[in-house]
Order: structure tokens, then sequence, then C-alpha cells
């Protein structure tokens, strides 16, 4: 019956997807990518916060979300983290007799918690149907709910626990910060860091709130130093404002005007180290911190992305189906030589 | 050539009330009522989901680790076809059968789980579809592995039927939809694992790993043979018919097999990684893998010896063992070994656990109606040519 060979071949062509999947790997591996160049983002400087929530209460209103309440009485808005309905936060952290500001024994601290804009977001390849997409200009990672099916795939995807979902509702969609992008064709920038008085979130690109942080980092503490409010502008923006970017779209630059609210104050005692610099092979929103991050909430991450990884055993096993065919052809082949076309005759059984 | 003579498919008959069917239908009947509320008032009113756990039992058990447990009719129909061995060809209805209902409800009990489900085309709509998205993978290859299950199935409703023209069309196309059938499992069940990898370092390092698709796809195998032997066993005893020992024997010897392949793996990786460490420093997890080693390894000493293969209480516990080893793992790599910060617990709440135990009441009412109806087993009366 010749059984031990055609055994022999089924095991053949079945082990066949293992090898080709390692063969494959190097040639269809994905690096972690790389932020736009003209990703927009922002610089949270947790030294210049002051603790106010107007970027909470202004992320409210932008997007029209509801209060939450975490006192007795509700009187006003009191999320205790972010949610479907809360897509910023500023926590506090505590430690001992909380004396000194930015002092990881016996201090507080405050951090911003809202999307990074991550360079490779893994909601955006978590997506199976292209609800989470990231803007290929402005790197804004935007949610569209009339894709969206629910499945929360994002939420458990995203490092940061961003992406959250609505589950008091029986039409909950995911909530998130999407850097107020519904405001940019108004001129308007994302509503946290136009509120902030401090400027301890700062709006601009991330290329420019990169050098902004470095700048900041190079004072030693007390040193007096100057600090841009709201939006960081673009050392070429008068330049490139409303001018042709070649692909028939207007640059991105019309802001509105605001008068320059740059002002001075002694630096604080930062870590030399920039989150989202490295991390996830770089996020759009950066932050700075006295306090040492992973105890302020943000996790220690490596600089690859965990999309570059999954897309790239993704597509080792299914890039253009060539796989899949194969071994498909492969059983087809050998499932035409074991199966007679009248195999579950009741005559004869098998 | 898979022409080995055995008993035909025969309907079981007998009545379609009894004890079993009725309390099928009371735990159908809680389940409809539990899903009533959470269509009607959201997915926080019936479930213990949050933020930190997105994904709850609905998602893990019923579709993670059901789907995984419906696997028998690929594991067997590879054998029989692509192994060519024939003399499991009875074994290959009924495993089908089972995989149908696992795989038919895993794919509707989704719909439960979706917190916008009228969206849910999109899913195949080109305009939106996401090829690098993982779970995109996994979708598509079970839809349209539980279209090619029903295709595979339809002879035996075909042929109680009468059709017998139609019965041979199908025939004579069937090898196609067997290779498709053995191809789209191998894609979602290894797929299932690379669901994990995105998650990044949310995922314990004991169940986060690049070689994630390959231990899925090895356990899917394994809990595919598992369960035949679960199922035989079963069937057997509920229906007061003989064991088949001539092929659960030899069966679990391949099961073995599979399962030797990947305890090398997956022990070979752990080692490679550098994680081993982290299996003996006293948590939770830990504790969780042991448990999820000790099911995988226990049976190679309950049946590792070809005597105590025949015994079939053994084969039994085996089975179930490696049913639990699997499922253990998927619970550990997506549950117990999910981390995505402090402050968030997850407990299954009791709504949940009666929409899962309704859709397991679902398979196991629909088992008893096919099998007493159509003719899925082999026919009780006709003794096997050898």
């Amino acid at each position: 019956m010749g059984t031990r060979r055609d055994f022999l071949k089924g095991f053949l062509a079945s082990g066949a997807v293992a090898t080709a999947g390692v063969v494959s790997a190097p040639t269809l591996a994905r690096e972690t990518r790389p932020r736009p160049p003209e990703a927009l983002g922002l610089l949270y400087d947790a030294t210049l916060c002051v603790g106010c929530k107007a970027c909470v209460a202004a992320c409210k209103t932008a997007n029209n979300n509801p209060a939450e309440f975490s006192t007795v009485d509700h009187l006003w808005d009191t999320p205790l983290d972010t949610s479907g309905y809360t897509f910023n936060l500023i926590k506090m952290y505590r430690n001992g007799t909380m004396e000194v500001k930015d002092q990881e024994a016996n201090g507080y601290a405050f951090m911003k918690t809202s999307c990074m804009h991550c360079g490779d977001p893994s909601c955006v390849s978590a997506c199976p149907v292209s609800a989470m997409t990231k803007d290929p200009e402005t790197g804004v990672v935007g949610y569209n709910p009339d894709k969206c099916i629910g499945c929360r795939y994002c939420v458990a995807a995203c490092p940061f626990g961003i992406p959250k979902y609505q589950y008091d509702s029986p039409t909950g969609r995911i909530g998130k910060c999407e850097l107020c992008r519904h405001r940019h064709k108004d001129g308007h920038y994302s509503a946290c860091a136009e509120v902030c008085p401090t400027g301890a979130t700062l709006f601009g690109r991330t290329e420019d709130l990169l050098a902004e942080a470095k700048r900041r980092l190079a004072h030693k503490p007390g040193q007096p130093m100057k600090i841009p409010r709201g939006r960081l502008r673009h050392a070429q923006e008068k330049q490139l404002a409303g001018k042709e970017d070649g692909k028939g779209a207007k640059m991105r630059h019309g802001w509105r005007d605001e008068p320059d609210q740059t002002y001075e104050a002694p630096a604080g005692k930062y870590l030399q180290h920039v989150y989202g610099e490295k991390e996830y092979g770089g996020t759009q929103v950066l932050k700075l911190s006295g306090v040492n991050f992973a105890k302020v909430g943000m996790p220690d991450l490596p600089p690859d992305a965990a999309a570059a990884m999954s897309e790239t055993i993704q597509h080792t096993l299914y890039g253009n189906l060539i796989m899949p065919f194969a071994v498909l052809g492969a059983m087809t082949w050998v499932a035409k030589r074991n199966v007679k076309p009248d195999d579950d005759s009741d005559k004869e059984g098998s | 050539m898979a022409n080995n003579h055995h008993a035909a498919p025969a309907p079981v008959g007998g009545s379609l009330v009894n004890a079993v069917t009725l309390t099928c239908f009371v735990f159908i009947a809680m389940m409809a009522a539990v899903l009533i509320v959470r269509f009607l008032f959201g997915l926080g009113a019936v479930t213990g989901l949050n933020d930190g756990y997105p994904w709850g039992i609905w998602v893990v058990v019923d579709v993670i680790i059901g789907s995984a447990f419906a696997c028998g009719g690929f594991s067997v129909a590879m054998l029989v076809y692509i192994f060519n061995r024939g003399e499991y060809h009875p074994l290959v209805r009924p495993a089908l059968l089972a995989s149908l209902f696992g795989y038919t409800l895993a794919a509707a009990g989704v719909i439960f789980d979706l917190g916008r489900w009228w969206n849910v085309w999109n899913m195949f709509w080109p305009g939106s579809i996401n090829p690098n998205s993982v779970m995109f993978e996994v979708a598509v290859c079970i839809t349209l592995y539980v279209i090619v299950m029903w295709i595979e199935f339809s002879p035996a409703f075909l042929e109680q039927m009468g059709k017998n023209d139609a019965r041979r069309k199908v025939g004579r196309a069937m090898f196609f939809f067997i290779a498709l059938g053995t191809v789209l499992p191998m894609m979602h069940q290894s797929s299932l694992g690379t669901l994990l990898v995105v998650m990044g370092v949310q995922i314990h390092p004991l169940w986060q790993t690049p070689v994630l698709p390959l231990l899925y796809l090895l356990t899917a195998i394994t809990m595919g043979y598992a369960v035949v032997l679960f199922e035989s066993c079963l069937t057997s005893s509920a229906y007061r018919r003989r064991i088949e020992m001539h092929m659960l024997t030899p069966l679990a010897k391949v099961m073995l097999g599979f399962l030797a392949v990947f305890l090398v793996v997956r022990i070979g990786d752990i080692v490679v990684r550098g994680v081993l460490g982290k299996a003996f420093v006293p948590s939770v997890e830990a504790l969780m893998f042991w448990l999820e080693m000790a099911c995988f390894i226990a049976p190679l000493m309950l049946i590792g010896a070809e005597s105590n293969r025949r015994n079939p209480a053994r084969l039994f516990l085996a089975g179930v063992l490696l049913m639990l080893g699997g499922a253990l793992m998927r619970l550990n790599g997506f549950l117990i070994g999910y981390e995505t910060g402090d402050g968030f617990s997850y407990f299954p709440t009791l709504a949940e656990v009666l929409v899962t135990a309704g859709m397991f009441a679902v398979e196991v009412l629909g088992y008893i109606i096919i099998t007493r109806r159509f003719p899925v087993l082999p026919r009780e009366d006709v003794q096997p040519a050898h």
C-alpha cells in the first residue's frame, strides 16, 4: 500500500511549513519604524507641571467627554485613570513626607498620562479593520469608530495602556487622545498644550520638541532657563507656512497666531533621559521627569517596537500568501492521492 | 489509499429528550438571558472586563481554547488523508462534527464579545482590512475554515437526505476541501499564538516568544488528538458502545510524537532565551507554568509504554491532561501572564461563566442531535474488517 512512503510525503509537506518559515525569516524582517519627519507631538516636562489639571478639563471639553466621578458628592470631574471618556490625566507620585517636588524619596511629582503617539504603534498593527491608523504625515494615531468592531485588541496591545473601551455602553467606543486632530483645521493645536499655564505640556513637531528637551537637560538645576509656552515654533515656520508642499497640499502650518509667551524660570532637576526618544523606536510625545520614569507609571520599553516583531512573523508566514498557497498545493496533491472520490459511500465505508 | 474496510457511519437513533439534553437546554436558556442584558446594556453590565483585562473568558476560553479543543477534526483528517493512515477513518466524522460545532460556536461567540459587532463586516471589506494585523488573519482563516468544515461534513447530511447526486459532486472535490481544511487550521491556530507577540513586554517572558506560532500549532494538534481520545471514550460510555481501542492506542502514539516535538521546542526556547530562571521565582506565574508543564509531561509517564496505551482509563486521563495543558498554556499567556500595569484585576463573573457554559451546552446538544439523527458514528452491529 505504500503507506509508509505516503506517510513520509505527508510529513515532508507539512514540515515545509516550519522550514520555509525559518529560512525566509531574515528577508521579510521588518525594522521598527521611525517617527515621520514632520511628526507632531507633545513635550511634557514634569518639573514644570503644577498639577492644576487645566489640561484634563480642556481635554474633556475639546473631545466632548462627560465628567467621571470618584468622590461621593459627584461635584466635579475626578477620574482616577484614563478611560473611554478621559483621554488625558495628570497623575501624582507620592513618597514619604512628600516634602520636595520632583524628588523620589520623601517627595512628590506629577505625570501626564495620554497617548504617546508611537512611531510604530502596537494598536495600529493590532487593529484588524484599520480603525486605528497612523497619519503618514503628522504621525497622529487616530481612531475611526465607524470601522471599529470593538474587539479591544488595541487595548490589550498598547504597552502604555492608552486605548480604552466604554464598557458601560451597548455601543461603546474606544477612547484615546488623537492630539486634537479634529481641531487642527481651525488652526487649534492640542487643547492640553493650549491651556497649560506653565508650558509643562508643549505642542510642536517632535523633532523640535526633542531638541528642546535636550536643551533643557543641558541646564544645571536652578540655572535660569527660557521656557516656551503653548506651541513650540518651528525654526523655518515663517518660510514654510502656507506654501505648497509639491504634492498639491498646503504645508501644515496654519496654526493660529498667538503671542510668544516664553518666560524664564530656574531649570528643574532632571533625570538625563528623554522618555520617548528611543522607547519602542521612538514616540511622538516626549517626557522629562525628575523621578524615575518607572516610578511614575512609564514602563521600561525596549528600543524595538513589538509591532515590528509581530509583523515580521506575520509576513514571514503569510507574506503575499506564498507559504499558504505552497502548503495548500502540497496538501492538495497529497490529499488527491489519498482521498477516493467515493470515500464515504455507505457500501464500503471508507 | 485510505480504503481500509470499516463499519459505515449510521445514525445512533433513540430519543432526543433525556436528562442530558434537558440540562443543555436549561444552560442555553440562561446564556440567552445573559446575552440579552449584554446586548442591551453593554459588556460592562455582565462581564468583569476592564481596560487592564480587555479580554476575558469569552475570548480566551470560548475562542482561543475552544477552537484548539475543536482541532480534533483537523488533526485526524491530517492523519488520515495527508499521512494516509486510512485505519483511523471511522474517527474522522465524529471528530469533524465536534470541530464543526467548536469552531462554528467560537466564531459566533466572538460576536458576543465584540463591542461594536455591527461593524464586523469591515473584517472582510477590502477598504478596511489590515493585513498587518494578526487578528485579521485569524478572523479570515477561522471564517473560511468554518465554511470548509461544513462542506467537509456535508456528505453526512446529503446522505441522510438521500441527495446522492449532490453528495457525489461534493465528493469529487473533497480532496481540495480536505487540503484546505488542514492548511487553514495550521494558519490560524499558529496565529492565535502570534496574537500575543504585539503585546510585547506586557506578557510574562515564559509565554512571550517569537516561536509562539509553532508552540500554539503543536499544542493545537496534540489537543486535537487528546480531544478525540476524550470524545471516543465519552461517546462509547454514554452510548454504551465498544471503545475503539484498536484505533485509539496507535493514535495515542502519534499524539505523543507531536507532544515530544512540542516539549523540545518549548523547553529549548525557554533555555535559549535565558528565561528559565523566571520559572523558579516564587510567583503565581511560575506556579502556573509548572502546573502547565506537569500536564504536558504526565501523559508521557501515563501512556509512554505501549502496554499502558491499551488501557482506556489511562488514555482518557492522558487525553484530559493534554487538553488541560494546552488550555493552561493559552490561559497563562493571555490572562495569568498578562500584566498591563498596577491596579487592574479580572475574575470572570457568573454571567460570563454562564455564557461559556451555555456555548458548551449548545455543542453537546448539537453533537447528541446530530449523532442520533445523522450518520456520524460507525454502525455498531458491523464488525470492522480487521
